[in-house]
């Protein structure tokens, strides 16, 4: 693994790696509905995968606000490998947040660093209605130490590409859906028999179809605290803070194609009003509204991850506040990316233009499935019965 | 006197799948089977039970995951 070289920060590496290699095969990555590998070569290469391991593990010692900023660089130039690194980011963090010193877990980051690995998440489960913090499948005893389970998964994003799983699961068979664990296995450790093909609307490299996921392995591959507190302190808020980066990404290199448009337009008839210069306008402040959601909610994040224990995410306010990112923001980008659209007309339609936005429309429309709006603001409705300063 | 309440609270608002009288003041409500949801109206029910208002920073899932720790919120807020 080569590290970063010294001088040029983590925010330009992934800059260089989104332009150099991200931005190339963005076209091929979306029509093949394949994997970026090639990005993702690049940023094992460049010790990525690790910026969020601290640095006496030998990781990067970066927080949130660097994998926020790295996602949306990556977002902007390939809104599918935006979202794979910020997925993994968000699994890294919760390990490295919540895993109380455990000896195994310690180990296991050290072999990230060193093998670059990446992780998937099995959160989502057939049953719950989209409810992930309830689950049905539960760890089982089997011979000896060892521990099963078996999860029916209706989406794993890149879990054919991962090397290690991240998966939700009960406590015990006996446990109730609310109780719940997180598990990491390796690749070695699970079988997983794909449910379905995968050819979507968007986020095609993405990767995400359905599988049965077996696995067996040891206890100690458990994470330490109860995934109520891991879900509450990292996994929701980072995942909206993480997501929402990308989907800014990408709808601000729409605004910049759209605006790119105009220039040309001007460009070629100086002086001559450019009445989509007047729309692009219009799209800079649904852009700014975009950008204001998601950077004061980062501002927040790290407010909030200060507080003694972090008691200030644990409280139902702060769930509103990310809950709130995950809508605004993801009905927000494709709003900006169809604006842009307009004010590129045909050429941006088009997929093979420099002005085409047809993929950061797609891409951008996940945005309100991945945990669906409506669930989220059913559970919003509860909340604000409740809290008291919104 | 205040548990008494508090377990009244629970049995009707609590949608717990065991009886109420019956756990124990420590007993963790969550695992005994309490939802978010279920959560939620157990805390606006206490509210209008013991005519207080909890604080944002009070409206946590630990502050609410037993008798006794509902129980020690409610005496930061007065109650007796």
């Amino acid at each position: 693994m080569a590290t970063v070289d010294a001088g040029v920060t983590f925010a330009e590496e992934i800059s260089r790696i989104a332009d150099e290699v991200a931005a190339v095969h963005a076209d091929s990555v979306d029509k093949d509905a394949r994997f970026p590998s090639e990005t993702f070569d690049a940023l094992k290469e460049a010790g990525a995968l690790s910026a969020l391991v601290p640095e006496h593990l030998g990781g990067g010692g970066l927080g949130i606000a660097d994998a926020a900023v790295a996602s949306f660089e990556l977002g902007r130039r390939c809104g599918a490998s935006g979202l794979v690194f910020a997925m993994h980011q968000i699994q890294v963090a919760c390990l490295v947040r919540h895993c109380d010193d455990s000896a195994w877990f310690e180990e296991y980051l050290r072999s990230l660093v060193r093998e670059q690995r990446l992780i998937a998440s099995v959160t989502s489960e057939v049953g719950t209605g989209g409810d992930t913090g309830r689950s049905i499948a539960a760890l089982t005893p089997a011979d000896g130490a060892t521990l099963t389970f078996e999860k029916q998964a209706p989406t794993v994003s890149y879990g054919a590409h991962a090397d290690d799983l991240l998966t939700t699961l009960r406590r015990s068979p006996d446990a109730d859906g609310g109780e719940q664990v997180a598990v990491l296995t390796s690749k070695e450790q699970v079988e997983l028999e794909p449910k379905g093909t995968w050819d979507p609307f968007g986020m095609r490299g993405t990767c995400s179809p359905g599988f049965v996921v077996r696995a067996s392995f040891a206890a100690e591959q458990i994470l330490p605290q109860p995934f109520s507190t891991i879900g509450s302190e990292t996994m929701v808020p980072v995942s909206h803070l993480l997501w929402s980066h990308v989907w800014l990404g990408i709808a601000t290199d729409a605004f910049e194609r759209a605006r790119a448009f105009v220039r040309a337009s001007a460009k070629r008839a100086p002086g001559e009003p450019v009445p989509a210069a007047t729309r692009l306008s219009h799209l800079m402040t649904q852009l700014s509204l975009l950008r204001g959601e998601v950077e004061s909610a980062l501002q927040e994040f790290l407010a909030a991850d200060a507080t003694p224990n972090r008691e200030r995410l644990a409280t139902m306010a702060s769930a509103l506040r990310f809950n709130n990112l995950k809508i605004a923001s993801s009905e927000q980008a494709p709003r900006v990316c169809q604006g842009a659209m307009n004010v590129c007309g045909i050429v941006g339609f088009l997929n093979n233009t420099p002005y085409s936005v047809g993929r950061h429309l797609r891409d951008t429309m996940s945005g309100a499935l991945m945990i669906a709006n409506e669930r989220i603001h059913q559970t919003n409705a509860s909340l604000l019965l409740v809290a008291k300063e919104i | 006197m205040k548990d008494e309440r508090i377990r009244k609270v629970l049995a009707t608002h609590g949608r717990l799948p065991v009886e109420a009288a019956g756990l124990p003041d420590d007993a963790n409500l969550y695992s005994a089977g309490m939802t978010s949801h279920a959560s939620v109206n157990v805390m606006l029910a206490l509210e209008e039970e013991f005519d207080v208002e909890f604080p944002d920073e009070m409206l946590t899932r630990s502050a609410f995951e037993s008798i006794d720790s509902i129980s020690a919120a409610l005496t930061t807020l007065g109650v007796e």
